[in-house]
């Protein structure tokens, strides 16, 4: 059995402990806010927070977080206005959406690590999240504008 | 959770609201005898054409919300926005107040619904306009009833009818139910509001589902809860063609949390959308549905493509493109003015296979009982599934619903309904049960209905004035007409009509021809579809011209556009044109120019760049619009490329949502950056090499261009018919870029992708 919290609210899980947590949220919890996108870390889609850490839920197995903190775009913030959300909506960075709850949960990670990152870091720290429509650009300056620098 | 059920039922619920109500006389406009007899064009040409019936599509409330049933299906081009928009600002009313729910799928009553072909704005300004205008007539009536006033005196204001003599106002809400037993204005009594009224058209407004998507509470298709849903997964033939031999599904079983194994049947030819057979794997969640497919032990028989070879493949086109083939486009005699030509010039160009790969993988719920299907999915067509279901489990097409939730991304793949038929087949076998069926990323790569593979090849002579005076271009490519006709070996009038045949060029002399190609693989609708290679080869093959008569690149294309003229499609051997009436959209080389102009300007062509960075520059029409593209790339001293700014400049006619434009032309550069550098599905033994996003590569942040600049033109043409805007950024990109490498280092790239392909060469 693993014990551990989702935004705050514990969760005891008893099945098999090789179940992602990605799939434990979706499919178990029914939170589907958290997205697959390709299951092996190369895509961010299903980025959550583990301890305020930005990590892959497709690669966390729910029998090794015991103990641990998981924080979801549904618990990101309690009304929605984050800056790095708010800033994603000033912009209309979305097109289709889907990656960009991976995205915002990367770039909150990113900005609470590093408030002002320069062009390199927000780079650095973002290629991991891949957007098939392109939003890049407008993920950069809303990133540049929620650190406060655009 | 059951969040979805609740949002569809809503959707369901809101055609008997408001406006809705039975009370409704309907105004039917019949054609006249002449008029059916016509070829249709347009929205009217599309199967199920067009409604404009407000009754259908709008109801307002007692407190004044105004609620639109959007029949296009939102993949991130901003469509719910779009619609929103147009209907807002139509109607008089508050934006903000303008809710918008998506249709179930259902052609018969809501006209055409597949979005597909960049047409939904193009298609639906209108009718969108004459739905809101007949509601707001409506009011009027209402509002003018009320108050004993001639109707021409009262006007609608911000969610209200105010009548300006007497100083009253009645707020939409009051009048709904009034308005809604008034008959429907006819069409030709219907008052369009002044364009220069717009208050939202034509302005940036924000996406209407941003809060959902920025909190995780946007629904996508894979989002989908059912109440007692089980999941699954298929393990499908690795090669296109083949079908199960045995299996034994003995370890799966032990896997905790599988629930049944059942196999479905390889498609019958044709083809078209079916599964692709094999055997499905169904479990209490998708992780053990995953897990348990990974115990199967299946023999396969690969069939008559287990040797397609991607290497072998291009060899067969290549030979094909050397020799000639079908005539499909003929203008004067273009082996005697080649052979008369001052010079000659030949070149060779390859695009390989490309997968759409929304980052939203194909997923779809189903349920399946002897009353009928649902089906909750995010697909472009919904259409497609109601036939498909209707005929697999012989239920009358009224019992099959398509909730259609969001789409998270399209790109033509979700054009197919394969994967919901697969999740009503294991609903089907779980006796009704709801079941989710999950592409995962692998699935998806394995099993897409792939972008086409071609060659090129273009030919072209000039006289001693550097003058082009002989064009051919032989395009060989195996054609997405193969689903539909086995053994089908030529490209399709649509396909040949994406920038091949409908050709500009001011040259005289000038043929295309389509050599045989046949298909090993599924091919399908990839965003702006055949239009990439022909872009590519034609805009590069323009630049090389240029480049052999030491010409300026933006010079010699603009000449061989020639001067601003209106082109029949006809004139072109164009049987296509997008479906659209010649009349209304000849080609008109003026625009193709005006773009070329301003992209040029705006990037600051000709200005002078340190070494190693270079100017390239490409432009097309299609989707009855048109895109120029300059871009400026530096490439590094180990052949590295980056891509600094890209300039491009867009003429889709009048413009609804500026930011939804820009924001569509951002993506088309970096999907467009992502083809040309990256993109690659190839073939060995029958099966895709590339798995994943490891193998698959996309453009990631750090490789996409730093800055990307919009230059709308014509933006307020409304007198005009509109261009299609989701798919013509994409087509210039490609070649653009690689115009760009050959200024920066003098290699010409005439195959995709770039890759490496500049290292150790600079």
């Amino acid at each position: 059995m693993s014990k551990f919290t989702v935004n705050g609210k514990a969760q005891d899980f008893t099945g098999d402990p090789e179940t992602p947590l990605l799939w434990y949220l979706r499919d178990v919890v029914g939170m589907t806010g958290t997205k697959f996108g390709c299951g092996r870390a190369l895509c961010g889609a299903c980025t959550v927070h583990l301890d305020g850490t930005a990590v892959r839920s497709c690669q966390v197995q729910v029998g090794d977080i015991d103990g641990q903190a998981v924080v979801t775009i549904e618990g990101l913030s309690p009304d929605g206005n984050h800056p790095v959300q708010k800033a994603w909506r000033d912009l209309n960075v979305a097109q289709c959406g889907y990656c960009q709850v991976g995205q915002i949960m990367q770039a909150a990670s990113l900005l609470k690590d590093t408030p002002k990152p320069t062009d390199q870091q927000i780079l650095d720290a973002m290629s991991g999240n891949l957007c098939r429509c392109g939003t890049y650009p407008r993920i950069r300056a809303a990133i540049k504008r929620a650190s406060g620098a655009a | 959770m059951t969040r979805t059920p609740e949002i569809t039922n809503v959707a369901r619920r809101s055609v008997l609201l408001g406006l809705a109500a039975g009370s409704f006389v309907l105004s039917v406009r019949l054609s006249s005898p002449a008029q059916a007899q016509e070829k249709k064009f347009g929205g009217e040409g599309m199967p199920g054409g067009i409604k404009d019936d407000p009754k259908l599509f709008l109801s307002i409330a007692d407190d004044g919300t105004v609620t639109l049933l959007c029949i296009r299906a939102e993949m991130g081009q901003g469509i719910r926005t779009g619609f929103q928009t147009v209907i807002a600002d139509e109607l008089g009313a508050d934006l903000g107040r303008v809710k918008v729910l998506q249709a179930p799928g259902n052609q018969t009553k809501f006209g055409n619904m597949d979005t597909d072909g960049s047409r939904s704005m193009r298609h639906h300004f209108m009718p969108l306009r004459r739905i809101a205008a007949a509601t707001r007539q409506m009011l009027a009536e209402e509002a003018a009833a009320k108050w004993g006033v001639p109707v021409t005196e009262v006007k609608a204001d911000n969610h209200g009818m105010v009548h300006g003599p007497s100083n009253r106002r009645l707020e939409f809400g009051a009048l709904a139910k009034g308005a809604a037993a008034r008959p429907v204005p006819p069409a030709d009594k219907l008052v369009l509001k002044p364009v220069s009224e717009f208050r939202y058209i034509g302005k940036d407004v924000p996406l209407i589902d941003n809060m959902d998507i920025t909190t995780g509470k946007a629904a996508f298709g894979i989002d989908a809860r059912v109440d007692g849903m089980a999941y699954a997964v298929v393990a499908r033939p690795p090669v296109f063609g083949g079908k199960v031999k045995s299996f034994d599904a003995a370890k799966t079983m032990k896997v905790p949390g599988v629930l049944k194994v059942i196999t479905i049947d390889p498609p019958t030819p044709p083809v078209v959308f079916q599964p692709l057979g094999g055997v499905a794997v169904i479990a209490e969640n998708t992780f053990a549905a995953i897990k348990g497919r990974s115990q199967l032990e299946i023999q396969w028989d690969d069939g008559p493509n287990a040797s397609y070879d991607s290497v072998q493949y291009r060899k067969t086109l290549e030979e094909a493109a050397s020799k000639p083939g079908q005539v499909v486009r003929n203008n004067g005699d273009v082996d005697k003015a080649l052979a008369g030509a001052a010079k000659r010039l030949t070149a060779e160009y390859y695009v390989p296979h490309l997968a759409q790969s929304p980052m939203e993988p194909p997923s779809a719920t189903a349920r399946v009982t002897p009353e009928g299907c649902e089906v909750w999915v995010s697909i472009q067509n919904a259409e497609a599934i109601r036939t498909d279901l209707s005929k697999r489990f012989n239920v009358p097409i009224d019992k099959v619903t398509v909730n259609n939730l969001l789409l998270g991304g399209g790109f033509g793949r979700k054009s197919k309904p394969d994967f919901a038929s697969e999740a009503a087949i294991c609903s089907h076998a779980m006796g009704g049960r709801p079941v989710k069926l999950t592409f995962t990323r692998e699935d998806d790569l394995q099993h897409s209905f792939f972008h086409t593979v071609s060659v090129e090849r273009v030919e072209a002579g000039v006289d001693a004035n550097g003058k082009a005076v002989a064009w051919l271009h032989r395009t060989v490519a195996p054609t997405i007409g193969a689903l539909f006709v086995p053994g089908a070996n030529h490209e399709m009038p649509l396909e040949l009509a994406m920038g091949a045949v409908d050709n500009p060029f001011d040259i005289p002399n000038f043929r295309v021809e389509n050599p045989e190609a046949s298909a090993h693989t599924r091919v399908g609708w990839f965003r702006s579809v055949s239009n990439i290679p022909h872009a590519f080869a034609i805009q590069s093959f323009a630049a090389e011209l240029a480049a052999s008569l030491g010409k300026d690149p933006k010079d010699y294309l603009l000449e061989l556009i020639g001067p601003a003229r209106l082109i029949d499609a006809s004139a072109m051997s164009d049987a296509w044109l997008y479906g659209e009436d010649p009349k209304r959209y000849p080609f008109d080389t003026g625009r193709l120019r005006a773009v070329v102009e301003r992209a040029a300007s705006e990037a600051g062509w000709g200005r002078k760049l340190p070494a190693g960075r270079g100017l390239g520059i490409a432009a097309h029409r299609s989707f009855v619009s048109y895109t120029a593209v300059v871009t400026e790339v530096a490439v590094g001293p180990k052949g590295e490329i980056t891509i600094p700014r890209v300039d491009i400049a867009f003429d889709c006619g009048a413009v609804v949502s500026p930011d939804r434009v820009r924001s569509q032309l951002e993506g088309a550069c970096v999907q467009g950056v992502s083809l040309a550098m990256l993109g690659e599905i190839s073939f060995k033994n029958g099966r895709t090499v590339q798995t994943n996003f490891d193998g698959y590569e996309l453009t990631r942040i750090d490789g996409a261009p730093t800055e990307i600049r919009t230059h709308l033109v014509n933006t307020t043409a409304f007198d005009k018919p509109l261009g299609g805007v989701g798919e013509p950024g994409v087509p210039p990109v490609a070649p653009a870029l690689a115009n760009a490498i050959f200024a920066a280092s003098g290699k010409r790239i005439r195959s995709l992708p770039i890759r490496d392909q500049l290292a150790g060469k600079v």
